[in-house]
């Protein structure tokens, strides 16, 4: 039917031309494959070679491993500098996320081996265990990453945030006039679902998406009780139902909005506080070694 | 007999007024007639406050009057002292209604007053143009008023607002939004639905509407205005309304049609054109001159100049040298050879074919937005590739085009006199070879607006670069081995076709024959396929299509659509049969294009059969990409919102790349199939915001992105034209404290753009409040790495692309799933 003028990528192109891959995916998985080599020749030397009387974090194999494992933990805490830092340059963030997520988890390999599973109550251990408490919130944060961007963007239904709030509060504005009309008990129930906050509520409320005490539903399931008149008709009550309905599907909107992103954070609520305190016990394990040396 | 003035000055914006305080100083006796009842209505329009730029820097202010860049309150203080000590004769509330008379003697009529003589009239009338009236009867009722300053003054009272565009509305709902004035608002639309007003403002609209605070009449339009009364036409019958005040928004008259009335030509029929104008600014009806904007020249500095080069003209001072002599010798500094700038001006419009017919007034002013070089022989002028809008004439020597990108010795030669370049500046892409000085050449580079202007203003010239690049167009289209002669058949058949977005061009089943090449904009081709369009491919500017149904002399198999406006170039298919025929060569290229075309298609189709939703999904998805703006964008920001995790790491990183300020909106815009186009800048092939830059800050830069340079002058203009809405106006901020001190003492308001109170806060303590000036997405141009929204993605959700890269079939099938 066609033809197209030269399709070539010049200089220029290649500099702008960005791959469509996820940071799991990135670069065909390259890191991965990285962090299992890396996994691979841990475990094959911790089998090869004999280290009287066991294997333990004091030898010089074990010294080996604990030097590749804390140089591991401090560049991956770097990622959070990397984040901030906009300099110039031919680094991509998302490769940098590549290999925090896979090297952070062969460090639950390295790291192991380098215990030589000796494990004990001590400043040691808990290096070790916060540097696991760091790597299971991580491990969850890979999940919901891949999981739950689908479902912000389906909910979200091409409105942004201001969208949202702007809705409600046109719906408010239009239940506020419709509620004129209604006797003080029923239109106290109008004003309470008006008068709630919609984000002064619990981070229990916000993880679950349920929310006891909504006066919105509350006033909802008090107007939803009356269908003796047609619907659309224009008696107060039934335009305040149906403006209360339209209010409790935004709000809903709005609340699984929330759910969403706060899921898609709150492990970072565990991971850098513990990443913090990994890298005390670390630098309390380091000191202690040597000093005991 | 009234007095017969030397001069009469319509119009006081700076030409204006410049103008006067120059025939006042001259002792000329003169009259400067202003409409309002202030001087200088358009920049007295602007806000409060509004810091006014002084472009171009390098240009020497020649008036009576001083100006500065500065702010609107003490420029327009200056001018109003300095028109005061000037003793200018000024005539404020004084509308003009028409010219009559010839020169020595014209007879300005004035609405409501006396007429006033003068032996020469200078218009000085700027572009904004009249209000429109009402048309109905009583339209010139005084409680019809065309403006609103402040909704807050009016109480009580009944009021409608005719008007269904963005004015009209806001309008309306500034008077609706305190129930404590106790307006009765209603707003009239003669359609059904509210069209031409930005969506925002319609959500408003409908919403005060359910909540009754204003009346939204739909299908009505006013039929009479009464004292009191308005009488509307409805769709069902006469009703009268109570109406104490009417605001009438119905957009604006351009001044056209009033000069044109006054006898004077102008250059061409659309919009773009200007009056035809001498050296000394002279229009075609003797005696009457026009300068300033309505002229073609929007920036203060220019009209100023021109306002006392015109009084010079006219009191005979016809050698005066033009403000801008320096910046011209500077540029011919660089040109081989010693010559005055009038030789070298001369030199360019007598050798260069396209600016033959031009006046000695029209080069220099063509010469300011352009660039001129010299090249040694074999010197390489730009390079496949290259992005380019600009236009290059030849002035001395010649160029080679190496028309075989493999093989840099097969060249065609252009002559001197002859121009190059041009497919860029109509396509907006890049440029198709890699051309360079066949021996010691003179060039003249012409930007992309001043080639524009040449072209809309200077017939012949239009003629000779639309002749010019079709030929080109097909020859470098159909490859090398073809020359000028065997295309001149093709040339002289083909014509040229505008086409509205959406608009088809080939209709599949259909049996025309024409062939087409798209000159500008792009197609898009689809083929029902059981019973719905699937889309195929997208076909950028510079492809040529319908050549199947020739060769094969079927019926078209296939439709094809514009994507956006676009022009096509149209021939009879006989002619291009004939050059087949006549060129084996060529022909085996057709065919074996054809083949893989009709390959791809039969794909398509195969997987419509066994993966039905899968087509569905990509043809939708490649339409909802054309809806917002990819067929006319050259490289777009996309999000995937199956890895967007809404962390705005984009958004931040942007604003800490430039300046403080996010040129990105990563949450706005329309999503399909979790394939998100945020509001980004698209860097369209014709840039909308391109389209009215007073100082032409607005730029395609050397990786194709378009930017703004630093001599923006904060108009808003590119923000109201570009569609997307992606340009924002705002003043940059002082610099932030560093990450590390952010980081450990929680100094400043940490990565990304700062909020508004802070911004403001610390430009209040720096003491340095810039200018709000239009800001946009330069792709990051000048930054190592590239753009920074991709580079600063943690999962890859951020996207940079290529229509013609990603609207294929491949690329989408494997993205969206």
């Amino acid at each position: 039917m066609a033809s197209v003028p030269g399709q070539e990528m010049n200089s220029r192109e290649q500099r702008q031309a960005s791959d469509h891959e996820g940071f799991l995916a990135h670069r065909n998985m390259r890191w991965l494959k990285i962090a299992v080599t890396l996994c691979l020749i841990a475990i094959t030397s911790y089998l090869w070679i004999d280290v009287t009387p066991r294997h333990n974090g004091g030898s010089w194999y074990g010294y080996t491993l604990g030097t590749i494992g804390l140089l591991l933990i401090v560049w991956l805490s770097l990622l959070g500098i990397r984040k901030r830092t906009m300099s110039p340059g031919r680094w991509s963030l998302k490769a940098w996320t590549s290999a925090h997520v896979y090297l952070g988890l062969a460090l639950v390999v390295i790291a192991t081996l380098h215990t030589g599973f000796q494990l004990g109550w001590n400043v040691h251990t808990l290096a070790y265990a916060l540097m696991m408490l760091v790597i299971l919130s991580g491990a969850y944060g890979i999940t919901v990453y891949a999981a739950l961007p689908a479902a912000l963007s389906n909910n979200a239904q091409q409105m942004t945030r201001k969208e949202m709030v702007e809705a409600l509060a046109a719906i408010d504005r239009q239940l506020e006039t419709a509620a004129q009309p209604l006797g003080r008990e029923e239109s106290d129930l109008v004003i309470a679902a008006l008068e709630q906050d919609t984000f002064a509520w619990g981070i229990g409320a916000r993880l679950t998406g349920r929310y006891r005490k909504c006066a919105t539903i509350r006033a909802l399931s008090y107007f939803a009780s009356d269908w003796s008149r047609p619907v659309g008709s224009e008696e107060p009550k039934d335009k305040v139902r149906a403006l209360l309905g339209r209010r409790k599907s935004q709000l809903d909107q709005i609340r699984r909005h929330m759910k969403i992103k706060a899921l898609l954070e709150v492990w970072l609520y565990v991971h850098v506080p513990a990443t913090f305190a990994l890298l005390a016990a670390l630098t309390a394990h380091v000191i202690s070694v040597f000093y005991y040396w | 007999m009234p007095e017969n003035y030397r001069v009469a000055i319509i119009g006081s914006g700076p030409a204006g007024l410049s103008a006067a305080a120059h025939a006042s100083a001259l002792g000329l006796t003169h009259v400067l007639i202003e409409k309002t009842d202030h001087l200088s209505d358009t920049i007295f329009k602007y806000q409060k406050g509004k810091h006014v730029m002084a472009t171009p820097s390098n240009l020497v202010l020649r008036s009576d009057l001083d100006f500065d860049a500065g702010k609107r309150e003490t420029i327009l203080g200056a001018w109003d002292e300095q028109i005061a000590a000037g003793k200018v004769n000024v005539r404020l509330n004084a509308e003009v209604t028409g010219i009559t008379g010839e020169t020595g003697n014209f007879i300005i009529a004035i609405k409501g007053g006396e007429p006033i003589h003068a032996q020469a009239v200078i218009m000085a009338i700027g572009t904004q143009g009249n209000p429109n009236k009402l048309r109905c009867p009583g339209a010139d009722l005084p409680l019809i008023q065309y403006q609103l300053d402040d909704p807050g003054e009016y109480y009580d009272e009944h009021i409608t607002v005719v008007g269904s565009g963005d004015a009209g509305i806001e309008n309306a709902l500034g008077l609706a939004a305190d129930p404590k004035q106790n307006n009765i608002v209603s707003i009239l639309n003669r359609g059904t639905d509210f069209a031409r007003a930005k969506s925002a403002n319609v959500k408003l609209l409908e919403e005060a509407e359910k909540a009754g605070r204003v009346i939204v009449r739909r299908e009505t339009e006013p039929a009479e205005v009464r004292p009191g009364e308005l009488v509307l036409d409805t769709r069902d019958g006469q009703e009268a309304i109570r109406c104490d005040r009417i605001i009438a928004r119905t957009g604006s008259q351009p001044p056209r049609g009033f000069v044109e009335s006054c006898g004077i030509e102008f250059t061409g029929e659309d919009r773009g054109a200007f009056p035809r104008l001498s050296p000394s600014f002279e229009t075609t009806k003797q005696g009457i001159h026009v300068i300033g904007a309505l002229a073609g020249y929007p920036l203060i500095k220019h009209c100023m100049n021109q306002g006392y080069d015109v009084i010079e003209f006219l009191n005979g001072n016809l050698d005066l040298k033009p403000a801008d002599e320096p910046i011209l010798a500077e540029k011919f500094d660089a040109l081989p050879g010693v010559r005055t700038v009038d030789q070298w001006l001369e030199t360019f419009r007598a050798n260069i074919v396209i600016l033959q017919e031009l006046s000695p007034l029209q080069m220099r002013e063509l010469m300011l937005d352009s660039t001129v070089a010299g090249y040694d022989a074999g010197e390489i002028i730009f390079e496949r590739n290259d992005p380019g809008s600009s236009m290059f004439g030849i002035a001395e020597g010649s160029v080679l085009v190496q028309v075989n990108p493999d093989d840099p010795s097969v060249t065609v030669p252009i002559e001197q006199g002859s121009i190059f370049g041009e497919v860029g500046l109509i396509s907006g892409r890049r440029r198709g070879s890699t051309i360079r000085a066949a021996e010691p050449t003179v060039v003249m580079e012409l930007s992309r607006n001043a080639a524009l202007k040449l072209i809309a203003t200077t017939p012949s010239a239009a003629r000779a670069v639309n002749a010019i690049s079709i030929e080109r167009q097909l020859l470098q289209m159909f490859g090398s081995g073809l020359t000028k002669e065997d295309v001149a058949e093709v040339v002289a058949a083909s014509e040229l076709v505008d086409i509205r977005a959406g608009q088809v061009v080939i209709e599949e089943g259909a049996e025309d024959k024409d062939v087409y090449v798209i000159r500008r904009g792009s197609m898009i081709v689809e083929k029902t396929i059981g019973g719905s369009p699937v889309f195929l491919s997208y076909l950028p500017a510079g492809s040529y299509f319908g050549e199947m149904a020739v060769i094969d002399g079927s019926s078209r198999t296939a439709t094809v659509k514009a994507a956006i406006k676009s022009q096509v170039v149209r021939f009879p298919g006989e002619a291009f049969v004939a050059l087949l025929d006549r060129k084996p060569a060529l022909r085996q290229k057709a065919l074996a294009e054809m083949a893989s075309r009709r390959e791809i298609n039969s794909f398509i189709e195969s997987r419509k059969d066994s993966f039905g939703s899968a087509v569905d999904m990509y043809s939708e998805t490649a339409r909802f990409l054309i809806d917002n703006g990819i067929g006319e964008a050259t490289d777009v920001l996309l999000i995937d919102e199956k890895l967007c995790v809404g962390c705005d790491n984009c958004e931040k990183a942007c604003a800490d790349s430039h300046d403080g300020l996010s040129r990105l909106d990563r949450e706005a815009g329309r999503t399909y199939a979790h394939l998100h186009v945020p509001t980004s800048c698209r860097h369209c092939e014709h840039p909308h915001c391109m389209a009215d830059c007073p100082p032409n800050a607005i730029k395609r830069g050397p990786d194709g992105e378009v930017f703004i340079d630093e001599t923006c002058i904060g108009c808003g203009n590119c923000q109201r034209n570009c569609p997307y809405g992606v340009i924002r106006m705002d003043a940059k901020p002082p610099p932030k404290p560093s990450l590390l001190s952010w980081l450990m003492f929680g100094a400043g308001p940490g990565p990304g753009e700062a909020s508004y109170s802070w911004r403001k806060k610390a430009a209040e303590k720096s003491g340095q409040q810039s200018a709000k000036l239009a800001i946009k997405c330069d792709m990051c141009s000048g930054i190592e790495g590239g753009p920074a929204c991709v580079r600063a993605c943690p999962t890859g959700a951020a996207i940079r692309v290529s229509p013609e890269k990603f609207l294929t079939f491949t690329k989408l099938a494997e993205d969206v799933d």
